[in-house]
């Protein structure tokens, strides 16, 4: 009897492996190939030089070098953090702030339905022509500037889109519409995740809302808020669809708005293969690091909170 | 006493009035900003180019539909792009929920010796931007001569780890194994048991993770612009690209923003109908346990 069992059992379980054939399959064919070959182009001078074909010679870690030491790679990481930080400030501000209010029972809020479907909305919004909509609306003759001009804000239209920060803080200000509302429910469902009975006795103890948000709220909160920030983070670093389309992808005015993965985009449309490469595997491995920050947090408070959060979306911009 | 607790209890009231005053007023001001943009997508997608160079306004005009004309009657190939955009989101949504929920189920179900390893495997690559493969990507699909061509596009999301991972929270919470062990008894196949038993009780989780993937796909620029060359097998986003790099000052501006509005229409009604389950589908995958 008990081998029989036994024998069935692992009749069964063969069909765990046989489960796992297609997602294997695709991940091996479409992301494990792929990634192996972006790391071995690295390691390979191979270019078009006008028409002509340069290699692919192996130069070992030549292109790496090269990457570093031409500094636009510096350049654009800092234009790629300074913009994500533009962004993640005020919506990690605001997000605590409409999702303290959402959870608030005390608040009673109406209508919080329609509200938290408004702010998700963006978030739904192909980038790409949210994009091209705030680069007609901000153009030099565009809406917001005859707006701007008929209630008598400023005299002749700005140029926001030649201007260092004022393009700098479109692009963050678009990704921040398009993500605060997902971290706001992200946020929210956690404050509502925290004991009830703290939030009682904290009242009966005469504490005021500001207290309850800063001594109880935050302290439970922060597996969360570091969970968000790190995928925030990730989110940050593949930073492309806007301002790709808004500057036509030239990262104007003077490359001040141009991201790390359009400096890749333009590699790998010129077929310089070999620094594409090269950059591609700097930014795996950062985000190899990060992803595997996530993953120890989740990892170690598995029957914790944190896991809660793990699903999410990926990439919270 | 008596009066100074009244007096208490009226300041906390108060306090409480004067908070939701300004959450309110927050929250109209965020409104604000969040549908502005889109209002005015809406009337200037109504307007004529004529009207749009005088500036802006408030109130809809009447070119909406010769709008739409000179747009579908224009060089932006734009009903086959639509047409790409739905083969790609909509194959992929299938895809992409049927085979994850066959992966968690794997997990989920079964017990065999990689598990411990694949659970974990799966979680960690789970971050890992696509954009970083990109360039062995698009290597890899000329060598199998699938470039310029929608398959590699749809077939990727086969393995998409966060949807899977969002199919297993469902499992933990509401798959009971007893279901699966009792059609074991009846003498179900195994395939059989998960097309015929599982899915159907995953249903809930399986339209949340097909309007996500749905969506996702929708709006997927950077893959598709370096995959697609030709203009008929072209996605919408590549075609709005299109547009911006082309020299936009020519066009007629009516159709530039009808193209906008073209592109993200089908996303706004589909959120208009089931908002609801969307914003629950993004809290539910967190609270789960």
């Amino acid at each position: 009897m008990k081998t029989k069992r036994r024998g069935k059992v692992v009749r069964y379980n063969k069909w765990g492996y046989i489960f796992l054939i297609p997602f294997t399959a695709a991940f091996v064919i479409f992301q494990l190939i792929p990634l192996i070959t972006t790391i071995y182009n690295s390691f390979f001078e191979n270019y078009m030089s006008g028409l002509n074909q340069i290699g692919p010679t192996f130069v070992g870690l030549d292109n790496y070098k090269s990457l570093f030491s031409s500094g636009d790679i510096w350049t654009y990481a800092k234009n790629t953090m300074i913009m994500w930080i533009m962004c993640f400030i005020p919506q990690i501000v605001l997000s605590l702030l409409l999702g303290s209010w959402f959870s608030d029972v005390q608040l009673r809020l109406r209508g919080s339905r329609f509200f938290k479907a408004v702010i998700y909305l963006p978030n739904l919004i192909m980038a790409s022509a949210f994009a091209m909509l705030f680069f007609t609306l901000f153009s030099d003759n565009g809406p917001i500037n005859s707006l701007l001009m008929q209630i008598g804000f400023i005299d002749e239209p700005y140029k926001f889109l030649s201007h260092t920060w004022s393009a700098r803080g479109l692009i963050a200000f678009m990704n921040c519409l398009m993500w605060f509302g997902n971290t706001t429910i992200l946020l929210m469902a956690g404050m509502m995740g925290i004991d009830t009975s703290l939030f009682e006795a904290a009242q009966v103890d005469g504490a005021n809302s500001r207290q309850v948000f800063w001594r109880i709220t935050m302290p439970l909160l922060r597996p969360i808020l570091v969970y968000v920030m790190i995928t925030s983070l990730i989110g940050g670093l593949q930073l492309f669809d806007v301002p790709q389309i808004l500057t036509n992808g030239t990262g104007a005015p003077m490359r001040s708005t141009m991201t790390l993965i359009m400096y890749l985009n333009k590699h790998l449309y010129s077929k310089n293969y070999g620094m594409a490469g090269a950059l591609s595997v700097v930014l795996f491995i950062i985000s190899a690091v990060l992803s595997l920050i996530v993953f120890r947090m989740v990892g170690s408070e598995s029957r914790g909170e944190a896991k809660k959060w793990k699903k999410a979306k990926t990439t919270t911009k | 006493m008596e009066e100074s607790k009244n007096n208490n209890k009226v300041k906390k009231s108060m306090s409480i009035h004067a908070r939701r005053a300004v959450a309110y007023i927050v929250l109209i001001l965020v409104t604000f900003f969040c549908l502005f943009w889109f209002y005015v997508l809406f009337i200037n997608a109504t307007r004529s180019n004529g009207e749009l160079q005088k500036g802006f306004s408030w109130v809809p005009s009447t070119h909406l539909i010769e709008n739409f004309k000179n747009l579908s009657a224009g060089t932006l190939p734009i009903w086959s792009g639509l047409k790409n955009s739905v083969i790609v989101s909509g194959l992929s949504a299938i895809l992409s929920v049927y085979f994850s929920a066959m992966t968690a189920y794997a997990i989920h179900a079964y017990d065999f010796k990689l598990k411990k390893f694949a659970y974990p495997f799966i979680l960690m690559i789970m971050m890992i931007p696509t954009q970083v493969t990109a360039l062995g990507f698009v290597k890899l699909i000329k060598n199998i001569s699938l470039d310029d061509s929608l398959i590699p596009l749809i077939c990727t999301t086969i393995a998409a780890p966060v949807t899977f991972f969002y199919m297993k929270q469902y499992m933990d919470s509401s798959l009971p194994m007893s279901l699966v062990e009792a059609a074991r008894m009846d003498g179900c196949g195994e395939l059989k048991t998960f097309n015929r038993i599982v899915m159907p009780i995953m249903k809930p989780a399986l339209a949340v993770q097909g309007i996500f993937t749905f969506v996702s796909s929708w709006n997927n620029y950077f893959v598709p612009a370096l995959v697609l060359q030709s203009d008929d097998k072209k996605t919408l986003p590549i075609l709005l690209a299109q547009l911006r790099s082309a020299d936009w000052l020519k066009f007629d501006m009516g159709q530039v923003y009808m193209m906008i509005a073209f592109s993200i229409f089908p996303v706004i009604v589909v959120y208009l109908f089931l908002s609801r389950y969307i914003v629950q589908g993004v809290a539910l995958g967190s609270v789960k346990e």
